[in-house]
């Protein structure tokens, strides 16, 4: 496949790998903060190409795994309305909330049905005018412009019965926090695909403030090796910035149009991440001028009240403080098959991954 | 606890599937049969061996680029047969039929059945017809049985009790086709594709293998839950260690590129004609070579090896030269977010 198999020659994976070990001369921990990321060096076999002195962590990246079992409930609440049709991306499906999932509301009835974009949902309250159709928007500044665009599409079609759960999020507060809270991180494998909506300037904080380097990565295994190259580089020298790896796709200045339609629909507002907490500024609520389509405002629902996991420890995965096999729960009650955490759930979780590739 | 529900993933292949066949079905129907977890039951009449199989298709849509439910129903059950070291002879045909359905539509599905059923010199020698109300089928489902004769020698293919260190693992052909064609047909995303479904009865290819003599251990049709699945029950079944090289598995250049856009490993996609053998590493190049000269296993490879290291577990040497552990699919492929 032309501009996918010339990053993943072998030969330039195993010169990259010599490289990373040629300058790899002391401990550091990389953690990448996108669950896109994390993917693709479970599939690719990538941390078994790195010197045992660089560790990869994975942070707070993953979608679903950052969102609260609240959220959850809520979706689940709405889905047991009968005047409501949940539309939603495959990863949400399993994730647990406090006594329920979306699965589980299915095969007992309710009518949930999988989109790859809110433009499927769109198709489908046009299709059932009367059902409101609740689309849960979850993911950061990659997904939630889409959320946007559906949302004004709704407004210029009038489509009355298109209805967006945010639980949408922004990603620097996160990486702040997390070096806030005395999470030892030697540098940033930032997302590539944020990046590519926002820029490269999100993240200027990170080194200025906290010493620690960004490099904004592709997906491919070039990409990822050669950020970290580039990553162990700027700890050699001691100096830390922001840099692009990904140059075919992010441009310093972002997706100007995505980032407009975001601010147009969505205002920052705090946010409650699983594992953190609540993040000042960090999630995006749907704003006044769109406020008739805030499943939020709009819809009533019996929302049950959140009970947290036992044990689970989650939070301290995400924030790369435990690895999941630390977890009292890893692979004995929590698996694939029966998720506790949200972290087992998605491909792009960190106790996912791990429990398929390294259990 | 809460109440228990039937999900979707438990009728993936996967490890739903696995634990409701072992901790519901196995639990109530227990016997010496079933307990050989072989595609298909071995049985004994006189001094005669039978291999019996029983599958249903359901697929959605019925209609698909390279065939229709009624080709999968034929060779599924063919498949399923053959696998398990038998000659295919005769299969039943019931169906449960949507009220309203076209009646051309149901006789292109019979007239492919019967098609797919010369080829594989089966007969459908009984059969069932149910008709429901509108709504309580989509369209057509079938379900087929089958008989097959199996020759002492090959009684334990089924099981690979056979299967050692250094034994090579062998496919017909590239994988993922079956399931990324339904998956196009479904108008997914408006995904126009020209991949068709590798849907076909494999008896033949298997039984040219089988005749040359080759030291065949254990035999599998990758179905759903596809490659990786397989895998899997090969080390389960045989407490060995088996390594995959990504490299030498192929897959077609079109439909790699629709897993890749869609986030979707090819090797937990389905196949309805790709048979996965263990063979003793000293007859895998006649293996190979014999299966090329069929024209179901032109693009026949060695894919891999049974090994002492990391016992029950498959893991696949990736194409950049990385290691990761394949597992069986817990629920359903899901379509990622990013």
């Amino acid at each position: 496949m032309k501009y996918i198999d010339e990053y993943r020659d072998r030969e330039l994976v195993s010169n990259l790998a010599e490289k990373i070990a040629s300058v790899a001369n002391r401990q550091v921990a990389l953690m990448e903060v996108c669950g896109g990321h994390t993917w693709a060096m479970q599939k690719f076999g990538i941390p078994s190409l790195l010197p045992s002195n660089v560790k990869l962590m994975s942070g707070p990246g993953c979608p679903v795994c950052v969102t609260g079992k609240g959220f959850i409930d809520h979706v689940v609440a709405l889905s047991r309305r009968e005047d409501v049709i949940v539309t939603t991306f495959g990863d949400l499906m399993r994730v647990p909330g406090s006594s329920s999932s979306l699965e589980k509301e299915k095969s007992r009835g309710a009518d949930i049905r999988l989109v790859y974009s809110v433009l499927d949902a769109l198709d489908i309250a046009r299709e059932n005018p009367s059902k409101k159709v609740v689309f849960p928007g979850i993911g950061f500044e990659t997904t939630a412009p889409g959320t946007a665009a559906g949302i004004k599409n709704a407004a210029a079609e009038n489509i009355e019965n298109f209805f967006v759960l945010s639980s949408h999020k922004v990603m620097p507060p996160a990486m702040g926090t997390l070096i806030d809270e005395g999470v030892k991180i030697d540098g940033y494998i930032a997302p590539g695909h944020v990046s590519t909506i926002t820029g490269s300037g999100i993240y200027r904080d990170i080194p200025q403030k906290y010493g620690v380097g960004c490099v904004i990565s592709g997906f491919e295994p070039v990409d990822i090796l050669q950020s970290v190259y580039m990553l162990l580089r700027q700890i050699n020298k001691g100096r830390f910035c922001v840099e692009i790896q990904y140059k075919r796709v992010v441009k310093p200045e972002g997706n100007k149009i995505a980032l407009k339609m975001m601010e147009e629909v969505f205002e920052l507002r705090d946010d409650w991440w699983r594992g953190f907490g609540v993040i000042p500024f960090s999630g995006m609520g749907i704003g006044e001028k769109f406020a008739r389509f805030d499943a939020e405002k709009m819809i009533e629902a019996e929302v049950e009240k959140t009970v947290e996991d036992k044990g689970c420890i989650c939070g301290e995965i995400l924030k790369g403080l435990k690895r999941p096999d630390e977890c009292p729960l890893f692979g004995k009650v929590c698996n694939t098959v029966n998720p506790v955490g949200a972290c087992m759930v998605s491909h792009e979780g960190a106790c996912n991954a791990y429990y398929r590739f390294n259990s | 606890m809460m109440e228990k529900y039937i999900q979707i993933g438990h009728g993936s292949g996967g490890k739903l599937t696995h634990s409701l066949i072992k901790d519901l079905f196995y639990k109530y129907f227990e016997n010496r049969f079933l307990a050989r977890e072989g595609d298909s039951a071995l049985l004994e009449a006189g001094s005669q061996k039978l291999a019996f199989t029983t599958d249903s298709y359901v697929v959605d849509p019925v209609f698909f680029p390279g065939g229709n439910i009624g080709t999968i129903a034929v060779c599924g059950t063919v498949n399923d047969l053959a696998v398990s070291g038998a000659i295919p002879r005769y299969i039943s045909a019931a169906f449960i039929i949507e009220e309203g359905l076209a009646f051309q539509e149901l006789e292109s599905v019979v007239s492919a059945m019967a098609e797919e059923a010369r080829r594989a010199n089966v007969l459908v020698v009984t059969g069932d017809t149910k008709v429901v109300s509108k709504g309580q089928c989509d369209k057509l489902f079938i379900n087929t049985s089958g008989i097959g004769q199996v020759e002492e020698k090959y009684a334990e293919i089924g099981v690979g009790s056979g299967i050692r260190a250094g034994d090579k693992i062998i496919i017909n052909g590239s994988i993922a086709r079956h399931g990324m064609a339904v998956m196009a047909a479904r108008n997914f995303q408006g995904f126009k594709s020209d991949i068709s479904s590798d849907c076909s009865p494999l008896n033949t290819l298997i039984s040219d293998v089988l005749d040359t003599g080759a030291g065949i251990k254990f035999m599998r049709d990758a179905t759903r839950g596809g490659l990786a699945t397989v895998a899997c029950e090969i080390t389960r079944l045989s407490r060995y260690g088996i390594d995959i090289d990504e490299n030498s598995v192929p897959v077609d250049e079109n439909v790699r590129g629709m897993c890749e856009l869609l986030g979707f490993d090819p090797f937990y996609v389905a196949n309805e004609g790709k048979v996965v053998m263990v063979a003793d590493a000293a007859d895998a190049e006649k293996v190979v070579q014999t299966m090329k000269s069929h024209p179901l296993g032109r693009d026949a490879a060695v894919i891999g090896e049974v090994v002492d290291e990391h016992p029950g577990r498959a893991v696949l040497h990736t194409g950049i030269g990385g290691r990761r552990i394949m597992d069986m699919l817990a629920g359903g492929q899901l379509p990622r977010i990013c």
